[in-house]
């Protein structure tokens, strides 16, 4: 399982990087973990004449605190996001969300970037960008931009990144005093992709929620944003009535395939049990609730 | 076919080669360099059988390239002896009955390696989550865990006793 002939370049600069996404258009693919990447060019699906490796770049990676947001190099680990103690404590559901990815040493080269620009409805970054109502740094030539997760998926292996953009942050609004938040998955084994799994957050202000995002995967052609699920808690007490009303209209949302992992039914229900299981545990991680 | 030379230590040892850029990591070692420690099982990222040690992290050696460990310090399994004294996972391994057919024990055994270099008192628990990344198709899990156990509690000991 060799992978077709590619030149190989490992630029230590972004500037360099965009360079050479410009020069090769098409032709170029950035490598960061490599851990769908090299898969699939294994498999010949993918062949890129031309491979720019993005880890000799420091500027790449890191989790800093600035202005209220959580900003995340792209090239940093899943290793490194469940070892970081700023995320451990004011955005546990990435790290926790990490330890359900793949196994240690995939998660030592995978990388927090390639996860949400892989464009794979598998992958478990998507959803839980999407209910952090996170944002996305694409730099090019000509510039950057900042575009919303929740604009950016299209469909399968299909997302706003265009050929000459390298995605460089990711931009997590730090949750506000009163927010909890919790990412559950259904996997057939330890380092499966998700059967169904579901990614919640919610703010309570005097026993009431005020906030609530609700986003799913591998349940849709890309991850999905259940707004009608984050409505039906939004304003309740998130009794057990609003979560059943919430885990219904996740179901009613998602729109999964019959594949090895299960039935349409079973998968169905599963988004409706991750859902309830994520809001519950969101809810029991309010500090003072 | 582009190539590239590269220079990288493996255990303890500088190696310098010229590399096709396509070329796997796990191919690089055991066709061009003949180590045939660690192993090829499912070449498809899974089972584990391929796990190395590359700056100080477990990876699997068939995803990703050789050009990608240029500067880097490798550990294979046969890395871990110390001359003809076995290291304590090796030791575990054999007095636990951590193997049967030993096709995944390279792998495991880099990969226990680096978690007890992590964390050296592992709870059971913690062994089995460390080394989910590596299948056995025959021991059953339980010597394995066993053997990783006995490694970090001769370690300890021997560190305690200094
Ligand atoms: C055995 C196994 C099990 C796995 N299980 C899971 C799982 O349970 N859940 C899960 O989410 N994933 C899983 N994965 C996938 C893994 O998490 C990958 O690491 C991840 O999908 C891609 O990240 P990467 O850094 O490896 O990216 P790469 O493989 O290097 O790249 C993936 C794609 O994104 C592009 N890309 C990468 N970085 C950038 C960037 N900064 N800017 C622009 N484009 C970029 C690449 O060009 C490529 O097209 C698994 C993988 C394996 C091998
Ligand atoms: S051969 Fe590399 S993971 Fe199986
Ligand atoms: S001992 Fe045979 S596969 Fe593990």
């Amino acid at each position: 399982m060799t992978p077709g002939v590619f030149e190989y370049h490992r630029p230590n600069k972004v500037e360099d990087v965009l360079a050479l996404l410009a020069e090769f258009g098409d032709d170029g693919k950035v490598l960061a973990g490599g851990h769908s990447l090299v898969p699939m060019m294994k498999l010949r699906l993918a062949e890129p004449a031309h491979i720019i490796d993005i880890n000799a770049i420091a500027s790449l990676r890191g989790i800093r605190e600035e202005e209220g947001m959580i900003v995340i190099g792209a090239a940093t680990t899943q290793a490194e996001i469940m070892g970081s103690d700023l995320l451990n404590e004011k955005c546990r559901i990435l790290p926790d969300a990490a330890a359900l990815i793949a196994d240690p040493q995939v998660r030592n080269c995978g990388t927090i970037g390639g996860n949400c620009a892989n464009g794979d409805p598998g992958n478990d970054d998507p959803a839980i960008m999407l209910a952090l109502n996170a944002s996305y740094t694409l730099q090019n030539q000509a510039g950057q931009r900042q575009i919303a997760a929740r604009e950016f998926y299209e469909a399968v292996y299909t997302t706003a990144l265009a050929e000459d953009e390298l995605l460089t942050e990711i931009h997590v609004p730090a949750p506000a005093k009163g927010t909890g938040m919790s990412y559950q998955k259904i996997k057939r084994k330890v380092g499966d992709y998700a059967i169904a799994a579901a990614a919640v957050t919610l703010s309570m202000s005097a026993g009431q929620c005020t906030d609530a995002a609700v986003a799913l995967t591998n349940v849709g052609d890309t991850a999905l944003l259940s707004l009608e699920a984050a409505e039906a808690i939004k304003g309740s007490a998130v009794d057990a009535r609003a979560i059943d009303r919430a885990a219904d209209a996740a179901m009613a949302d998602c729109e999964p395939v019959e594949d090895m992992r299960g039935t349409v039914e079973y998968r169905t229900a599963m988004v409706g049990e991750m859902t309830r299981r994520a809001i519950a545990e969101a809810l029991s991680r309010v500090a003072g609730s | 076919m582009p190539s590239k030379k590269i220079s990288l230590t493996i255990n303890g040892e500088a190696v310098e080669a010229d590399v096709e850029a396509r070329m796997l990591l796990i191919h690089f070692l055991r066709e061009q360099l003949n180590i045939t420690g660690p192993h090829i099982g499912c070449e498809t990222s899974h089972c584990g059988a391929c796990t190395v040690d590359l700056d100080g992290k477990s990876v699997k050696a068939c995803t990703i390239f050789a050009v990608q460990a240029d500067g880097g310090e490798l550990l294979t399994v046969e890395g871990l002896a110390n001359g003809a004294e076995l290291h304590p996972l090796q030791e575990g391994f054999f007095q636990c009955h951590g193997l049967q057919c030993s096709f995944c024990t390279p792998g495991m055994l880099t990969r226990a390696y680096r978690l007890l270099q992590d964390n050296p008192n592992p709870s059971d628990e913690e062994i089995r989550m460390g080394l989910s990344g590596n299948l056995c198709r025959c021991t059953g899990y339980q010597n394995i865990v066993k053997a990783v156990r006995y490694a970090a509690d001769k370690i300890n000991q021997a560190e305690g006793a200094n």
